[in-house]
């Protein structure tokens, strides 16, 4: 397949379609709103489903009823609009049914604004709903990437029946790029024994997420969390550069993380021995990869468009066995590399203790600034 | 002696093919069962229980699957009509539809029903107007009648602070996506009949593609209204009927050919 | 390798077209490259911006502070961006609608009537396609033949007419810069 320019938001929308996606539901919010107007001319155009919902929560509960018939179904939105779906989203996780949720992450929190931002890591990782679950959150940093990564999606929902989640921000939906879309797959209608259709010829099938009896709640709790266990085991997905020799190691998803290959780069020419680990599942988080970096390097530098949201996942897996830097940038400010050239040669003059709060110290340089 | 008795020239009345043998939670008196049988009565009679799918409410109803016996799935409140779109998208020839109550339908889920009538969307709900919260104990509904005693209109509902009931059958028949809405009774057995011919043409009506239809019951809940099961069904008649007038709101040309 | 250009001008001045415009081209010549917009209100009727960066290795930053080429095609854009230049870095100024000098001495630049230009090419429309040609005898990341042919295989059909008043449109920028450019002191 030959390469062709694709704003990120239209290619993830066509490399849904290509993997096989057979309705979605979504509502306008920038800077997502091409995925939606992408998908109002192709779907139909295939004879499959597309409705623009009269509000957030109607649309993931469009996807909770599309989702409940086996099909490969979707939404995209953008922060806020992401916590208006919350509901549906835990009655999803709840009910044990696949579905793609696309979050094209903006400044916040409130309204904020429509420039990138990472902060959202928290509610997209942890549930964001009420109860317990855990989605599986893929954050690519390219458009390519997150092309690559959205048949994976489809298929990981499906195979854990959770919500799995590409996380992007307002930057790579809005950018272009050149990329390679996957070939075109069949749309292939299962008939899982868990989903309705209506009941020929066999048992009906009911799909609930209400367990008034209490023990048989708690198994459910269970399994799902038997789910998730799984997917932890089988599905860590990182990307590493110049970490051979690296002593200094960065870590970031997403945007933080391809701006930090800049700053690697730029680092590396001033002779420093610096790398980069970047995660591509933030959940399941790659803690045991973390934790075997700690032999190799001397601190570890965290990047992200937000307080220390994934900073906390990164310290579980360091523990204090080395010191930790963070830093970041807030409310839609897109840090230049440059900026994190800065902090490596900071954390170098000075590497602190790694029972150091790192969050604490980045808080009080930017305010001193 | 019992065995010549039981024999099927003397059926008269038995449980429906789409009625599961279990035992009802709903208190003794409310017309939900009345509803659910005649749900499935249509569906058994159109033969359609094996391509219908249903989905439950939050409130009394939330456990109509136990009764309804066909594909079901549990929606979040107030957002059965937008998971029935979601699942009449994907299965477009199924039969698609909604069991709601007045909170759900017409408080919390008001958009949501607002607008799946809006965009015509080929599903079927019925809506049981009984004019109070009754599974969460008795609560002001959205179609709680001026002055009407709940648990949180002690003193009766306050239009001046508390607004007025909404006509929800009215309001959706406005909408030129809406195919078919009306509005019956479950207080007597000729309106129960009438009811039963309005939810087979809803259905019929989405059977034959004609758009958004919904059936409003008026229905009693007793034990939120704090009377007895007869003086329950007098009381619809007295106060509900008049300020919920039973009639047919809007029947779409091609539902009205359907001669039901 | 790795080069940035920069853009910016008002709304409507095919600011983003002709970044795009650099970023076919790259990506048919087999490059990497990023292209990427300041999005949103500022986009409807204000001023528009955006980057290219174009590499021979996955890129990194989409953005970068001190970009080595910068095209601007209003007054306020110069103001604001002049600054930023990368030290040895080129300038294009559209001085049809910029009535001073650059005043930095440690930057190639050029200040360039686009409008006027693009007016004689055929169509006035095509000032970005002339501030392009410039950038592009001044810093020769990309041919005007690889952009020639980008114009040639992504243009859009019903655009296709145009083709030749571009390529000229191209040309006539390129030689006007190769003339006039005030090298770096």
């Amino acid at each position: 397949m030959a390469r062709e320019m694709w704003k990120g938001n239209e290619a993830i929308a066509e490399a849904a379609v290509r993997a096989g996606v057979e309705a979605y539901f979504g509502y306008p919010i920038t800077p997502q709103n091409e995925v939606l107007e992408y998908l109002s001319h192709r779907m139909p155009e295939l004879g499959r489903a597309f409705v623009q919902a009269e509000s957030e929560p109607a649309a993931i509960n469009m996807v909770y009823g599309a989702a409940c018939t086996g099909a490969r179904v979707m939404t995209s939105s953008s922060s806020p609009g992401i916590s208006l779906m919350q509901e549906g989203l835990s009655y999803i996780a709840g009910t044990e049914v696949p579905m793609v949720l696309v979050n094209v992450m903006r400044g916040g929190p409130g309204l904020g604004n429509i420039a990138p931002s990472q902060g959202d890591y928290n509610q997209i990782c942890k549930g964001g709903g009420h109860g317990d679950y855990h989605p599986i959150v893929l954050a690519p940093a390219s458009i390519q990437e997150a092309v690559d990564l959205m048949p994976v999606a489809f298929e990981l929902a499906h195979k854990y029946l959770n919500i799995c989640t590409i996380l992007i921000d307002g930057s790579i939906g809005q950018m272009m790029e050149p990329v390679t879309l996957p070939e075109m797959q069949p749309v292939i209608r299962k008939e899982y024994d868990w989903a309705v259709s209506g009941a020929k010829g066999r048992k009906r099938h009911l799909l609930s997420s209400i367990y008034l009896d209490v023990p048989t709640e708690e198994k459910v709790n269970l399994r799902i969390l038997g789910r998730w266990r799984e997917a932890r085991e089988n599905e860590i997905r990182f990307k590493e550069y110049y970490l051979d020799d690296a002593e200094y190691i960065i870590i970031g998803f997403g945007t933080a993380g391809r701006i930090a290959l800049s700053a690697v780069r730029a680092a590396r020419a001033q002779g420093i021995k610096v790398g980069l680990f970047r995660p591509i599942s933030v959940n399941p988080f790659p803690y045991k990869r973390v934790e075997e970096l700690c032999k190799q390097a001397q601190s570890f530098l965290v990047v992200e468009m937000n307080t220390g949201q994934m900073l906390k996942d990164v310290q579980v897996a360091v523990r204090n066995r080395v010191p930790v830097r963070f830093y970041g940038r807030l409310g839609g400010v897109m840090p230049f590399p440059d900026e994190f050239v800065t902090e490596i040669q900071e954390m170098i003059k000075n590497p602190g203790k790694p029972e150091d709060d790192p969050a604490d110290l980045w808080y009080q340089r930017m305010i001193a600034r | 002696m019992v065995a010549t008795i039981i024999n099927p020239e003397n059926l008269v009345y038995a449980r429906p093919k789409g009625f599961t043998d279990t035992p009802s939670h709903y208190c003794p008196g409310c017309t939900h069962g009345t509803a659910h049988r005649l749900v499935a009565e249509v569906l058994e009679e159109m033969n359609v229980l094996d391509k219908a799918i249903g989905v439950a409410p939050v409130g009394c109803a939330v456990f109509a699957y136990n009764y309804i016996d066909t594909d079901f799935v549990q929606a979040a409140h107030g957002r059965a009509p937008a998971m029935a779109t979601g699942i009449k998208r994907v299965w477009p020839d199924r039969v698609v539809f909604s069991y709601q109550g007045d909170g759900d339908l017409a408080s919390i889920g008001m958009a949501e029903t607002v607008h799946a009538a809006a965009r015509g969307e080929n599903i079927t709900i019925i809506f049981i107007n009984n004019a109070i919260y009754g599974m969460t104990g008795g609560q002001m509904a959205p179609t709680t009648l001026p002055g009407m005693k709940t648990t949180s209109s002690p003193n009766g509902r306050d239009v001046e602070t508390q607004g007025y009931p909404i006509r929800m059958a009215e309001l959706l028949a406005t909408l030129d996506g809406a195919g078919y809405i009306v509005r019956r009774s479950l207080h007597d057995p000729a309106n129960i009949r009438k009811a039963k011919k309005a939810i087979r043409t809803a259905f019929e009506a989405q059977v034959h593609g004609l758009g958004f239809s919904l059936v409003e019951l008026l229905s009693t809940c007793n034990t939120g209204w704090g009377v007895t099961p007869i003086q329950s069904l007098a009381w619809l008649e007295e106060h509900m009927i008049p300020a919920f007038p039973l009639g047919d709101y809007k029947i779409a040309p091609e539902v009205a050919a359907l001669k039901i | 390798m790795q080069t940035e250009v920069f853009l910016a001008g008002f709304g409507g001045q095919g600011v983003m077209f002709a970044g795009q415009v650099l970023s076919y081209a790259a990506m048919d010549i087999g490059k990497e490259v990023t292209w990427i917009p300041s999005y949103g209100p500022e986009m409807r009727g204000g001023t528009a911006n955006c980057t290219v960066v174009i590499a021979d290795e996955e890129i990194g930053s989409p953005l970068v502070q001190d970009p080595p080429a910068v095209i601007v095609m209003n007054l306020p854009s110069l103001d604001k961006y002049e600054p930023t230049v990368k030290p040895g870095g080129v300038l294009i100024v559209n001085s049809s609608m910029v009535d001073r000098d650059v005043t930095r001495s440690d930057i190639t630049w050029v200040s360039i009537p686009c409008n006027e230009i693009a007016e004689e090419a055929g169509d006035k429309r095509m000032a970005n396609i002339v501030a392009t040609g410039a950038l592009l005898a001044l810093l020769p990341v990309l041919t005007l033949e690889d952009v020639e042919s980008a114009l040639k295989a992504h243009m859009p059909g019903r655009h296709k007419h145009l083709l030749p008043k571009n390529v000229e449109a191209l040309k006539r920028g390129a030689e006007y810069a190769k003339k006039n450019a005030r090298k770096a002191k």
